[in-house]
């Protein structure tokens, strides 16, 4: 038998609230926020309250994937990175930097944000990166 | 105090009544829920006041209910206030926990918390420590009677609209445990609209804390916007009690009257 709080930050957004993970025999079953943390004081959103509810989520991409005709096919890190980087490569020679636009999203850190928005400026050419809390 | 309910809780491990404790745990300055399972580990127990009495207190009776259905033979101790054995009370009543399996290990609320609760017995039945300090009536209510009718109405419309929809209300709530929730129910409360329809949302609440709701106020301090969710709750546990002569979480032998099943009526 083993229950756990388990401290961590909500992923959803950038505010950060603190939850308390409730981690019962290795299978996570509740969110509580957390009443210590300074920034949400024992309150959380809708989003924040399910927060655990993606993680064992059927839906759940856990291994990459190659969409081709419409069905996801499974695929080595490797396939997929050299895929993607031909085509951006390819999109961008016929139809320049410009036509292609990147999402970030509140759920990554500040520094893969900071990365995904190098990836579009300094290696695309475009200033097209907005974030999902935009959509 | 908290060095008796310490010693208290060793005795029970040592006496092999319980095989794990459900309490609060510091850790770096954070407090939250902890199941304690070994005696060695009971440093950094805490009884959830940092800032101001009771300020960290998290639903250990709802927390229980998950722990106990996982391990029905196992026997639980856990640490109450006054609300919280009124929770586990009712808990006990409706079925979802096995009074013969939890082992309440109790202390008194401060006097200055039992006057911000308004609580009318700020402390437990199993008071292992401490005095039990004096039950407040609450003055709340009676401020939002005097508003008479329109004022009221005002009152509360304006207060409800600010509702964000997050369910921390009924999430927190140690005696919400339906597995279906009418709250969530599309035919009464229409999804995908904040704020919730107003009033149908907070009056199907209300209606269904009456008989229930243990007044421990959780879900007032889960609340993002501040509705006094509370003092709404107070005022319908005082017309069920003038109804039928119940406070739920006070009696453990009387059943709720929202607990029995009456008589099959007449085709
Ligand atoms: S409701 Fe009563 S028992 Fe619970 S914390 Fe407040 S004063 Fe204590
Ligand atoms: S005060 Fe709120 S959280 Fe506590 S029992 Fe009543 S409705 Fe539930
Ligand atoms: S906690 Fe407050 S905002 Fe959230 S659903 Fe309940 S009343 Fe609405």
């Amino acid at each position: 038998m083993q229950l756990k709080h388990v401290l961590t930050i909500c992923p959803y957004c950038g505010c950060g609230c603190g939850i308390y993970l409730e981690v019962l025999d290795g299978e996570i079953i509740r969110t509580i926020p957390s009443k210590t943390s300074p920034v949400n004081q024992g309150r959380l959103c809708i989003k924040g309250w399910s927060a655990h509810e993606f993680v064992v989520s059927p839906k759940r991409l856990k291994r990459p994937y190659l969409r081709k005709q419409e069905k996801l096919h499974e695929a080595s890190w490797d396939e997929v990175l050299d895929f993607t980087a031909s085509r951006l490569r390819e999109i961008r020679e016929k139809h320049g930097p410009d036509s292609i636009a990147f999402l970030a999203s509140a759920k990554c850190t500040n520094e893969e944000n900071y990365l995904l928005q190098k990836l579009a400026r300094a290696a695309i050419g475009t200033n097209n990166i907005d974030h999902c809390a935009r959509l | 105090m908290k060095e008796t309910i310490i010693e208290k809780v060793k005795d029970l491990f040592e006496d092999s009544r319980i095989e794990a404790f459900l309490g609060l745990k510091e850790e770096n300055g954070q407090i939250g829920p902890y199941l304690f399972t070994d005696p060695k580990d009971l440093e950094g127990f805490s009884l959830g006041d940092k800032e101001w009495p009771g300020d960290k207190r998290y639903p250990l009776s709802k927390i229980l209910i998950a722990l106990a259905q996982k391990y029905p033979e196992n026997r639980f101790g856990i640490l109450v206030r006054g609300c919280d054995e009124r929770a586990l009370n009712e808990l006990f009543k409706w079925n979802q926990l096995n009074e013969e399996h939890v082992v309440m290990v109790g202390f008194p609320c401060p006097q200055e918390l039992a006057e911000a609760c308004e609580c009318p017995k700020p402390y437990p039945e199993s008071l292992v420590v401490g005095e039990k300090v004096k039950g407040i009536k609450s003055k709340k209510v009676e401020v939002i009677l005097n508003m008479g009718m329109e004022g009221r109405l005002k009152y509360w419309t304006e207060r409800f609209s600010r509702c964000i929809k997050c369910y921390g209300c009924r999430n927190v709530c140690p005696v919400c445990f339906c597995n279906e929730c009418e709250l969530a129910n599309d035919d009464l409360i229409p999804s995908g609209e904040i704020p919730p329809e107003n009033p149908i949302f907070h009056l199907v609440r209300a209606a269904h804390m009456a008989g229930r709701c243990i007044d421990c106020g959780l879900c007032e301090e889960a609340c993002p916007v501040g509705i006094p969710l509370r003092t709404l709750y107070k005022k319908v546990a005082d017309i069920v009690d003038s109804e039928f002569g119940y406070r739920p979480g006070y009696q453990k032998d009387q059943k709720s009257p929202f607990n029995i099943l009456g008589e099959r009526p007449e085709d």
